[in-house]
């Protein structure tokens, strides 16, 4: 490997985006780009700086290895990075363009293992597939932060941040069993992510699970979408004509949801109550209002990537966790897929993403 | 019906329509399958307004992508397009024009892409799937960048009103309308006119066509220009039944919009597809996915299923015309 790894042709047009010499088509095509590109960002600004401790201390040089900004999650976890990083005048923040190709990853972070970062923080477009250069990083002393997709060696990361999928379909399934539970003969449909993807089977296994306790409730219909707008509005729509009647939806996507809800408007149909997954800016505006059949969203927090360049910037200084007893940071954190309705929709307002 | 009798004028003619006739009889069994499994749903009027309304942005796709291929090309970059498209006749600039500025800019993305392509293949000679697979390429990408991977959702009413129930004329949804006009236009211009005769003509010996003194380059040039308005009106009943724009949109349509135009008879190799065994092509494919939904199948079921009725729909017309 040499030092300057060639650049990929394209890999740096979000730095032209980025960089103040954008051409001028470059700057009308920002301008013309986001619906609400205002400061609500979902940046996580109005957090508290988590349980670490945020007084200056040793310089830290964090590599971001993220991924391809193509879905409005994904996007918000590359901004909460920079963002975070930001807030620190201790850390420096060295990011790669993202990537779903594997091979285009794995060359990203051996370009950041070469130039000798102190902590990486990687979200890998395939856990597995990123195992062997996670490796190599832990074996040249660089501790890894593995966000979300999981590798699969414990040798491969140091600590690993990330969601709960079979935890938001366990909430989404107790939060529909709440508010249906003195209904009999209840019926309930899930709108479903990619089924080939492991997460996709947790949720539907988290919400089945939580379902069992409600012996009133019955899922009567499930399709799979495919994260995107178009599919949602789609699949939603062989739902809602499949099932004349049901009280309850669970979509898995918010981003999803876009098409789902134009779908269910477009039917013309309510009389059921409609949960979230994710926790995208629009659906929290919606459930703020309340004039929807949009009642809650369960969260799989973007601002993981905050946290883990936290995690990052303390392995680097070498601390531990404020508010814990323990001297190291734990080996792997799993957040909390809190239910968002029209009660807390304030509190967690600045998480959501475009 | 003996073809041996036949002038071959005639016979060329015919050929498709025994092909039309077996898809039909496909399209006659998925609705009978529909029919027995869930009558109450199958069979209601919101139901086929459903899948004629699901039929209708990759059915105006397949319509053009029907006209490149018979004009011996391909098109792999629609879906490419429709989603470039979407995205940015999405974005605030242009929806602060309203409809009007939306129309108008998928319309002009996807003519601008299709001139590109046009360009490519018959000035620059190169070869129409590597062409279109740049297309595809650069246009999903910049389609990424502009979005910058958020949903661009739209609030212009008038757009969004095209959906509702309230604005369907004697019960047909103005995206059907769409379709159903833009089937016609695509009939009438490959059975009526000149352009169709030399899309025939190019698609299926271009030498001989150059000889007969047809402009190839121009026609061909033509035919990829057809297929990028396609996906500028596609993408604008994308953004009408979504209300939104996104960088995934028009996910796999090259590859639905092909098989489509195959199973209604269409020659890859070019020369020779008709519009109406498209059109229904796109309807058995739509049929099918309304059949899974209402019978609740799983995504593995559906997939497996799928491929096979595909298959069968081929095999059912080789045996029909040998």
């Amino acid at each position: 490997m040499t030092e300057h790894t060639p650049r990929i042709p394209g890999t740096s047009r979000r730095n032209m985006l980025f960089g103040a010499a954008a051409v001028s088509a470059g700057a009308f095509l920002t301008a013309c780009t986001s619906n609400e590109n205002n400061a609500s960002a979902g940046t996580g600004k109005q957090q508290q700086a988590g349980g670490v401790d945020d007084k200056p201390g040793k310089k830290v040089t964090i590599g971001f290895a993220g991924p391809q900004a193509d879905h409005g999650w994904l996007n918000a976890i590359n901004q909460n990075a920079k963002d975070r990083a930001k807030q620190y005048e201790d850390v420096t923040l060295e990011i790669t363009e993202g990537s779903n190709d594997t091979a285009q990853q794995i060359g990203q972070i051996e370009t950041l293992i070469n130039k000798k970062v102190d902590v990486l923080v990687v979200l890998p477009a395939d856990g597995k597939a990123l195992t062997q250069v996670g490796l190599k990083a832990m074996r040249a002393g660089i501790p890894v932060v593995n966000l979300d997709r999981v590798f699969a060696s414990q040798q491969a990361y140091r600590c690993w941040v990330g969601g709960d999928n079979y935890g938001m379909g366990l909430n989404a399934g107790h939060y529909i069993g709440e508010q249906l539970k003195d209904k009999k003969n209840a019926k309930v449909v899930e709108l479903a992510g990619i089924d080939n993807l492991e997460l996709t089977r947790q949720r539907t296994q988290g919400f089945d699970d939580a379902l069992k306790n409600y012996p009133n409730i019955k899922k009567v219909g499930r399709q799979a979408a495919e994260f995107t707008v178009e599919s949602g509005q789609s699949k939603m729509a062989g739902l809602l004509q499949a099932h004349p009647d049901f009280d309850a939806l669970w979509n898995h996507d918010d981003d999803q949801g876009v098409g789902a809800e134009r779908a269910i408007e477009q039917a013309g149909r309510d009389g059921f109550l409609m949960v979230g997954g994710a926790g995208s800016r629009k659906v929290m505006d919606t459930i703020k209002a309340d004039n929807s059949v949009l009642k809650a969203t369960v969260l799989y927090p973007p601002t993981m990537s905050a946290s883990a360049i936290d995690l990052a910037r303390a392995l680097g200084q070498g601390k531990g966790i404020g508010g814990m007893a323990e001297l190291e940071i734990p080996a792997s954190i799993t957040l909390y897929s809190a239910v968002v309705t029209k009660d807390n929709v304030d509190d967690y307002l600045p998480t959501g993403f475009n | 019906m003996p073809p041996a009798k036949e002038a071959p004028g005639t016979r060329a003619r015919r050929r498709p329509d025994i092909r039309n006739l077996s898809l039909l009889g496909v399209l006659a069994a998925l609705v009978l399958v529909g029919a027995l499994t869930k009558p109450e749903q199958f069979l209601s009027v919101q139901n086929l307004q459903l899948v004629l309304t699901q039929a209708s942005v990759i059915g105006v796709v397949t319509v053009g992508v029907t006209f490149v291929i018979i004009g011996g090309g391909i098109d792999l970059s629609v879906g490419a397009m429709v989603a470039l498209a979407t995205v940015w006749a999405t974005t605030v600039a242009t929806q602060q024009f309203g409809l009007s500025g939306i129309l108008l800019c998928a319309l002009c993305v996807g003519l601008g892409c299709g001139l590109v392509n046009g360009l490519l293949v018959s000035l620059g000679g190169i070869v129409p799937f590597i062409a279109t697979l740049a297309m595809l390429a650069s246009a999903r990408g910049l389609a990424l960048q502009i979005s910058d991977g958020r949903t661009q959702v739209v609030s212009v009413d008038p757009v969004l009103a095209l959906g509702r129930r309230d604005a369907y004329l004697l019960g047909i949804p103005p995206i059907v309308l769409v379709f159903a006009v833009v089937t016609v236009i695509g009939w009438l211009l490959l059975n009526r006119t000149t352009f169709g005769r030399r899309t025939v003509a190019v698609g299926g010996n271009p030498e001989a066509a150059r000889l007969a003194g047809i402009d190839v380059r121009r026609q061909r040039l033509l035919l990829y220009l057809l297929s990028g308005l396609c996906c500028g009106i596609a993408a604008f009943l994308l953004i009408v039944l979504t209300g939104s724009g996104q960088n995934t949109n028009g996910n796999l349509y090259e590859l639905d919009a092909i098989a489509a135009a195959i199973i209604g008879g269409t020659l890859l190799s070019g020369g020779r597809g008709t519009i109406t065994g498209s059109v229904l092509g796109v309807l058995v494919f739509t049929t099918i996915t309304n059949l899974f939904a209402l019978n609740n199948l799983e995504t593995a079921v559906q997939q497996i299923a799928k491929g096979a009725i595909i298959v069968a729909a081929v095999l059912v017309q080789k045996g029909r015309t040998p």
